[in-house]
């Protein structure tokens, strides 16, 4: 296939849109006799409701209350498990549980009416953190606060212990991280008893109807939801937006008026979902060269009060937790954990920034232990094409880590640097110690083991009235560029014009689906389809005479017409189809856990103030392999927001939790990077390492690596062994009271 | 004759009072300038401070608005609510994100921290302001060539302050742009291809 527009810097499908103010997010949209709504919430992290209470300064006669005894189907959210409703019934598991819905033609009373509405609960003794969990201080959650658990294990570690060189042990901690996409979360729906329309800002429209059907007891045709333009996602609106659907479209049922329901930001991040806090066990032995003899992790995260994804981000965190060396004997134990926390969800990542943290942060541990050089230690212990990554998975590629390595040391000089800074570093006036970091790492594009096959994702293409191909897809454009690449996937597939290919609006009346957008896997995995479906509109009109082999775009578009002309309606539908040797053994969690696998080198250089502790980063590369390229600037966008969420993770954003709550709820005192903040990031795309137009997922890889290399960085300039993220500058301080 | 006099009495008082909570309040955004005829309305006197709008003339992008507004009302809710001109964006509604930068009188605000009744009378430029029919605003372009915008959800705020800087500094350093936008949160991380876009525009401003 001759490719024109892959690997090309197009424009932006909705640039023109988003930058003159004319895209329409939600709360941009006003419907007719459309009410606004607002949610009631519990105020106590457990407990058992006994009656609600409507103070009598409110005239409750002009406002909508949805109660439970509104709900028409079942109180569940559905998802892995069902275990977590929509509006609580008498339980109360977390501080923002969710128990009734108000609306009201003047949004400016809602806020009153919410505080005028008092639950009275029996309170029950709550736990917070992974801690309580593990003690089993109360129990929650099944019969031991478990909601998931896995086991990896590969040869026998068991067998090392006593004959080992030596034996190193340390445990880490991350922190909860928000999501912060920049648009608030909201909805606006439309509802009767027949049917129900939602639109709103969302990662996946059809995670959305598949929690609606059952919570309205109404068929697949009667639900429809449709995405509007999306201010970011990362995670945070993967699964948290089925509950805002359910709940405005509960209220428009019940009003028989539209309904908009939009959360403002202190609400957005205090009741919705973060990434998961994280604490690791590590015990790594090595002989006297450095090589790996045993790895054994213990990971567990903090799932908070319901099931919703933990079960699946554990499992990526797991599956991540050795990263991308060789070694013979590996234990992986992963367990998700119960507290009285809202649940925590989806972020960039998934599970692997945590247990790459911890893995990562160790290596350097080891590394100063055997007084090896943390680079050459981990380029002797990488995965080579033919080896078995910790699920025994065979790498079939030609992997050339070393070779990503070797760009990623050359550009950021890092040996130099290194020995430079050591030098600046002694000097006694100096005002700042600097120091270089590094971490390597690879990310499984896709969804895990059998995750796709489940999935069946399917998407289809058709011809409109002008003679153009429009793709149909339920993958939603949440600033990444779907609608880019999607383009321009099918205009090289189609060899057509950039501008002839449309993207329908994800809207379940019009696009099938294509499964949800996470994972980075709409690239790789949903890219393909694109290019099938589209090979089949231009198959049909082929087979029908209307093109021969060679065309123009102009001909395309006469073709078309001509077939639309004489047969009304031409639309293609693909499935996927799992690549052949691709095994995954769900029981044992052994085999290919993903068909593809990106790899990275990330390298931070750092100063630190050392009066006031202060850490910023001076200068980041990041070398990837992510296999074809289909938009460098596109990509390049995505490593380096990734990289600086990655920086907010290692510096900057420190969740406070009180009583179970995120207490530091407002932008004024979560801080993020900044303009300011965020260094020069210097991104590179190493050669493929396989031929043929492999792409290989990029949205999440970037968050995997960078905080890992930024604390390097920050314990070469200082000497401490940092154990844990968020690093603020106190903490810093604390290490270097612990010594004196 | 004599209700007229009492009116205007009650005018004057009232506007001395705003002028007064302005200079109290630190940090308020109550303060009006001498050349805004704020009017009350006049049939309700009580409500002046209240629910009931003042009427006040906005020129927004060079066109002018009649319109009663609330004293409470932000300049965001202004244009997003009563205008129709939803390309600024509010966020945090608390200062803090830069979304909703808006420039008043050749200076950028954030509009959900500045009263509605405050910015009368003065000149309003939005992001809806800045292309001429189809042809965009050449930082508006460059912001498309760089791709300087992801979610595009903090871009309407971005490009304004941008835009304010080179309104008044048509030549800025990387660190003067860096500044400038430092007010502009942006989660999805595309600042590098801002200051790129910033930077393309003044150049070829310079040649
Ligand atoms: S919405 Fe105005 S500063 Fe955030
Ligand atoms: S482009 Fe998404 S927040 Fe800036």
């Amino acid at each position: 296939m001759n490719k024109k527009w892959v690997g090309t810097n197009v424009p932006r499908k909705e640039g023109i849109e988003k930058v003159t103010g004319k895209s329409k997010y939600i709360d941009d949209l006003t419907f007719p006799d459309m009410i606004y709504g607002i949610t009631v919430r519990s105020d106590v992290p457990r407990g058992t409701i006994r009656k609600i209470h409507f103070a009598d300064n409110i005239n409750w006669d002009e406002f909508t209350i949805v109660t439970i005894e509104d709900i028409p189907g079942e109180n569940v959210v559905t998802l892995i498990e069902s275990d977590q409703p929509f509006l609580a019934d008498k339980e109360i598991r977390h501080q923002q549980e969710p128990i009734l819905l108000l609306a009201h033609p003047d949004k400016s009373l809602l806020e009153e009416a919410r505080r005028s509405i008092r639950i009275e609960v029996d309170e029950l003794p709550a736990i917070f953190n992974i801690e309580e969990s593990l003690n089993k201080k109360q129990i929650i959650y099944s019969d031991d606060n478990i909601i998931k658990e896995y086991l990896i294990t590969k040869g026998n570690t068991d067998d090392v212990w006593d004959s080992a060189y030596k034996i190193v042990s340390e445990e880490y901690h991350t922190g909860a991280q928000e999501q912060l996409y920049i648009e608030n979360n909201g909805m606006i729906a439309i509802a009767n008893d027949e049917e129900v329309t939602v639109w709103g800002s969302m990662q996946c429209p059809y995670y959305i109807h598949k929690a609606l059907m059952p919570l309205f007891d109404l068929p697949a045709e009667k639900i429809r939801i449709i995405q509007t333009a999306t201010g970011g996602g990362f995670g945070g609106k993967e699964e948290y937006p089925s509950i805002i659907a359910g709940h405005a479209a509960l209220l428009a049922r019940k009003a028989q008026k539209p309904v908009k329901l939009m959360y403002d930001r202190a609400e957005d991040m205090v009741a919705t979902t973060k990434r998961h806090p994280s604490h690791t066990r590590q015990k790594i032995a090595v002989d006297e060269n450095g090589k790996l003899l045993a790895i054994d992790i213990d990971f567990v995260l903090d799932g908070g009060a319901y099931t919703t994804l933990s079960a699946v981000v554990l499992s990526r965190g797991a599956i991540h937790a050795a990263g991308p060396y060789a070694c013979e004997n590996i234990r992986i134990r992963a367990r998700a954990v119960a507290t009285n926390t809202p649940p925590q969800g989806a972020f960039r990542g998934f599970g692997a920034p945590q247990s790459i943290f911890a893995f990562e942060r160790h290596l350097d541990l080891v590394a100063k232990q055997l007084n090896m050089c943390p680079v050459e230690f981990r380029k002797q212990n990488f995965l080579q094409q033919g080896s078995l990554n910790a699920t025994g998975q065979k790498i079939e590629e030609e992997v050339r880590l070393d070779k990503v390595l070797d760009l990623a040391l050359e550009k950021s000089q890092y040996f130099a640097k290194k020995k430079q800074f050591a030098v600046h570093n002694s000097q006694k006036n100096v005002k700042t110690y600097k120091g270089v970091g590094l971490a390597s790492f690879y990310h499984g594009a896709g969804f895990t083991g059998s995750g796709e096959v489940y999935l069946a994702s399917i998407v289809g293409a058709r011809l409109t009235a002008d003679g153009k191909v429009k793709v149909l897809a339920a993958s939603t454009e949440i600033g990444q560029g779907t609608n880019t690449i999607f383009s321009q996937i099918a205009a090289d597939a189609l060899g057509i014009d950039y501008d002839m290919v449309e993207i329908e609006t994800p809207d379940t009346s019009k696009v099938p689906n294509s499964g949800p957008t996470v994972a980075s896997r709409t690239c790789m995995i949903v890219g393909k389809l694109v290019e099938s479906a589209v090979c089949g509109i231009r198959d049909t009109l082929l087979k029908s005479n209307l093109l021969t082999s060679e065309y123009t775009s102009q001909q395309f578009i006469t073709a078309s017409k001509k077939y639309l002309e004489d047969f009304g309606e031409l639309k293609i539908f693909v499935k996927y189809k799992p690549p052949a040797g691709i095994h995954w053994d769900e029981k044992n969690y052994r085999g290919s856990a993903y068909s593809a696998y990106a790899w990275a080198v990330y390298v931070a250089e750092v100063s630190v103030d050392k009066y006031t502790y202060e850490m910023q980063v001076d200068d980041f590369v990041a070398v990837q392999e992510v296999g074809e390229v289909v938009h460098p600037i596109l990509a390049q966008g995505q490593i380096e927001g990734g990289v600086a969420q990655g920086i907010g993770y290692a510096l900057y954003e420190d969740v406070v939790w009180r009583n179970g709550q995120m207490a530091n709820n407002q932008m004024t005192n979560y801080i993020i990077p900044t303009s300011l903040d965020a260094p020069d990031i210097r991104v590179f795309f190493s050669e493929p390492f396989q031929p043929g137009g492999v792409r290989k997922g990029i949205g999440e890889l970037p968050m995997d690596g960078t905080a890992p290399a930024v604390i390097s960085a920050v314990e070469n300039a200082t000497g401490k062994h940092v154990c844990h993220v968020p690093l603020r500058p106190e903490d810093l301080m604390m290490l270097y009271r612990k010594e004196t | 004759m004599e209700e007229k006099k009492n009116l205007s009495q009650k005018e004057i008082s009232r506007r001395s009072f705003l002028k007064g909570a302005g200079i109290a309040s630190v940090g308020a955004v109550i303060a009006t300038t001498a050349s805004v005829d704020i009017k009350a309305d006049t049939k309700n006197d009580s409500d002046v401070i209240g629910k009931n709008g003042i009427s006040c003339e906005f020129d927004v992008n060079g066109k002018k608005y009649a319109q009663k507004v609330p004293p409470r009302t932000t300049l965001a809710e202004l244009l997003r609510e009563d205008l129709n001109l939803t390309g600024t964006k509010v966020v945090c509604d608390r200062g803090a994100c830069g979304a909703c930068t808006v420039i008043v009188d050749g200076k950028s605000v954030c509009s959900c921290m500045t009263l509605a009744i405050d910015s009368a009378g003065k000149k309003i430029e939005t992001i809806e302001g800045l292309a001429n029919g189809d042809e965009l605003h050449p930082l508006q372009e460059a912001f498309v060539n760089h791709d300087a915008l992801q979610c595009g959800f903090c871009t309407p705020g971005m490009v304004m302050s941008c835009k304010n800087l080179l309104d008044h500094n048509a030549q800025p350093t990387l660190p003067e742009v860096r500044k400038a936008v430092s007010g502009n949160l942006c989660r999805c991380g595309t600042y590098p291809h801002v200051f790129k876009a910033v930077m393309d525009v003044s150049g070829k401003k310079g040649e």
